[in-house]
């Protein structure tokens, strides 16, 4: 078992108007095999949160520590942080020129593992895994995410979820965007990875729709950078029924 | 299907996917241009001196029309140029080391021209010929002032001919090294011929340092199948300026490959003209500017015959500061071109600050009696973000830069299918790589 640990977390950016402090004092532990929700109002700082962890160089941490089973996570580079086992799909996933889909794949397969994948189980297993998230296999083909649609692009972080067994993902609103039947099939993908076993996993949201379909373990409501309050899935129901009104920002969390 | 974006993208961060749609149709200011010249524009046109005109577009020719550019074998015909022509614009004429101005206050090109190696199949023959070559000049007329220096000045010309019904094959090319002999400015004449029903491949290996304008002839054959690769990897220094004449005969193919990869100043201008008709014209061109390199690459497909067909691709990669990479492509379909199809595209990836890519796609269209006609042009941006994407999947920094630019030539290194060139390029684009300046 693993443990992420984030204590105290200060993150501020650089601006020109001059340094805006965004997470104010983040304390969060998550094991494997839990899943925990973070909820919270558009601007709460949960991308930047999850920036932060796979270690966006825009991002400034002014004071407190990230550990991986101990190890400082704050010390290493990008890449390092995803060899050791943590895993970002983004909300607003980058469109990458002239590479394939197979091509990443592989190569991100061949870093993470530090060696190439057999190409026969390799080929296998992605062919698998692309249509269980019903991706078109024409999209291997294709580069990475150029002209794929949201719910596209959405899919595909979730088929490098199921393919590289990170120990701990952060799915930052994988599910904004996404019409029902997506939604169904990203969260299966997620539940896939999950019931593998092994996999601890933030689940960033605005809405409670997808933890219809995702059980969180834990609640955490997100407000200005900090955590608010904590609970377990009850705190999702509450949400949905209330809305974020009663930390005093006017925004709705139901779908 | 058409799409056009003309993107200079080192004004904008972000890499955008933004296509406008749209297309350059100039068909009716032409119509009346030249409507007798052949696709060498004829006689006329080589004993019409142009002179006096003070426009490089020629006489009562709208300049956006590339019909109507003047041709000449005399220098004397074109006018110093200027730099605000439309095809000089992008090109840095101080850097040019004299080729633009040779006989303008004692500008001379008489440097020594760069020493001919060649390794060829038994069957094909390389020669070593005088001006007087009557096989000289059956492919092409200067189209611009540095070309016609050359044509007026160079002494010998190499002349490569694969004989009738030869079948070449990828394997068993025929190779000529031309090595600069320093930077005195020089000119340099090459003839390639495939004649008739002839196959194979022939290869223009520059290197070395030089100051130097070329005019290269390319004569495809009836039924032929000619690929001719044009490798530009001189020493940092060089200058050079080639001007490449195509002309494809009935039924005929030429894939025509242009590799823009060291030199100081490359400007490489390849046109394709249709004696006849069913040619097929495969244009592919691969650059990598670095920094302080000016590459540009000026093509024209000039479709006057029916039924033939035309396809570019040119991609290129930019990096380091005021790298500069210049693509124009110029398709004309005149009105006699029925049944033409043709489509045209250029990619260029920015890898770092300070580089610039210049994209015009240009076609014109006379006749709407056509198969297809259509140009991409999109410059994208290599940026933080991508780089992010790409390490959050345990992507180290210099293995992502090499995936992206790997990925992105790839394309066309893929269609040139000559087995010993494809590997080579691909060794130099990770020699470009190692060199990337950030
Ligand atoms: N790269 C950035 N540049 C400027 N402001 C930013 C940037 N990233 C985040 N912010 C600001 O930080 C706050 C939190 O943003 P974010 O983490 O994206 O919130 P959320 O994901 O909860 O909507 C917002 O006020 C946002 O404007
Ligand atoms: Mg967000």
């Amino acid at each position: 078992m693993s443990t992420l640990e984030i204590k105290d977390l200060h993150v501020s950016i650089t601006t020109e108007q001059g340094t805006k402090a965004i997470l104010k004092g983040v304390s969060l532990t998550i094991k494997t095999g839990e899943t925990h929700a973070i909820m919270g109002p558009n601007g709460s700082g949960k991308s930047t949160l999850a920036s932060t962890i796979a270690g966006h160089p825009r991002y400034n941490v002014d004071s407190g520590t990230i550990t991986l089973d101990g190890e400082d996570v704050l010390a290493m580079t990008v890449d390092q942080r995803a060899r050791a086992g943590l895993f970002l799909a983004m909300q607003y996933p980058v469109e990458i020129p002239g590479v394939t889909m197979t091509n990443f794949l592989r190569t991100a397969k061949t870093a993470i593992e530090g060696e190439a994948p057999k190409l026969r189980t390799w080929t296998k297993d992605v062919k698998a895994a692309m249509a269980q998230l019903r991706i078109e296999p024409e999209f291997a083909e294709r580069n990475v995410n150029e002209g794929f649609s949201g719910g596209e692009k959405k899919r595909h972080e979730i088929l490098q979820l199921e393919l590289l067994h990170p120990k701990f993902a952060v799915l930052d609103e994988t599910d904004s965007g996404l019409d029902v039947d997506a939604l169904k099939v990203v969260s299966e993908g997620v539940n896939r990875a999950i019931d593998a076993g092994g996999l601890g996993t933030i689940l960033i949201t605005h809405y409670t729709r997808i933890l219809r379909y995702i059980k969180p373990d834990f609640v955490h409501v997100f407000v200005d950078g900090s955590i608010a309050e904590q609970g377990g899935p009850e705190l999702a129901d509450r949400l949905e029924a209330e809305g974020y009104d009663r930390y005093q920002v006017a925004e709705t969390a139901s779908a | 299907m058409t799409e056009l974006t003309q993107e200079h993208a080192t004004d904008s961060k972000a890499w955008s996917q933004d296509f406008i749609k749209g297309m350059t149709e100039e068909g009716e200011s032409l119509s009346e241009i030249n409507p007798e010249s052949g696709p060498l524009g004829g006689s006329a046109a080589k004993a019409h001196s142009h002179g006096g005109d003070s426009h490089g577009g020629g006489v009562g020719v709208p300049d956006s029309s590339r019909a109507g550019r003047l041709t000449s074998y005399k220098l004397a015909d074109f006018p110093a140029i200027t730099g605000r022509e439309e095809d000089w614009r992008f090109t840095p004429l101080k850097r040019l080391r004299g080729l633009d101005r040779v006989g303008i206050k004692g500008q001379e090109i008489n440097g020594p021209a760069p020493l001919v190696e060649f390794s060829s199949p038994d069957a094909v023959s390389v020669e070593t010929v005088g001006r007087d070559d009557v096989r000289i000049g059956s492919a092409g007329i200067p189209e611009d002032r540095v070309a016609a220096a050359a044509w007026e000045h160079f002494s010998e010309a190499t002349i490569v001919t694969l004989p009738a019904n030869y079948e070449g094959t990828i394997d068993d090319i025929t190779t000529l090294t031309l090595t600069g002999q320093g930077d005195a400015p020089a000119a340099a004449h090459v003839v390639i011929e495939a004649k008739q029903f002839a196959t194979g491949v022939v290869v223009l290996d520059h290197r070395g340092t030089a100051v130097l304008s070329e005019n290269v002839e390319v004569l495809v054959g009836d039924g032929a199948n000619l690929t001719v690769v044009s490798i530009q990897d001189w020493n940092d220094d060089a200058v050079h300026a080639s001007a490449q004449h195509i002309k494809v005969g009935r039924d005929a193919k030429v894939k025509h490959v242009v590799i823009n990869l060291g030199g100081n100043l490359l400007r490489t201008t390849p046109s394709a003209r249709y004696t006849s008709t069913g040619g097929d014209v495969e244009m592919l061109g691969l650059y990598f500017a670095d920094a302080g390199q000016h590459l540009e690459q000026r093509l024209f497909v000039d479709h006057s015959t029916k039924h033939c067909k035309s396809r570019v691709t040119y991609k290129g990669a930019l990096q380091g500061d005021s790298a500069h990479a210049v693509w124009i492509g110029d398709v004309l379909i005149r009105a006699e071109a029925e049944g033409t199809d043709t489509y045209e595209l250029n990619r260029n990836l920015i890898l770092t600050r300070g580089a610039r890519a210049d994209s015009v796609p240009n076609l014109e269209i006379e006749t709407g009696l056509i198969e297809g006609a259509g140009h991409a042009s999109a410059t994208g941006r290599f940026d933080d973000e991508q780089l992010f994407y790409l390490q959050t999947r345990g992507i180290e920094e210099s293995v992502a830069r090499r995936l992206v630019v790997r990925g992105f030539l790839n394309e066309v290194i893929q269609q040139i299918r000559v087995p010993a060139l494809e590997e080579r390029l691909r060794e130099s684009v990770e020699r470009e790589l190692a060199a990337t300046p950030v």
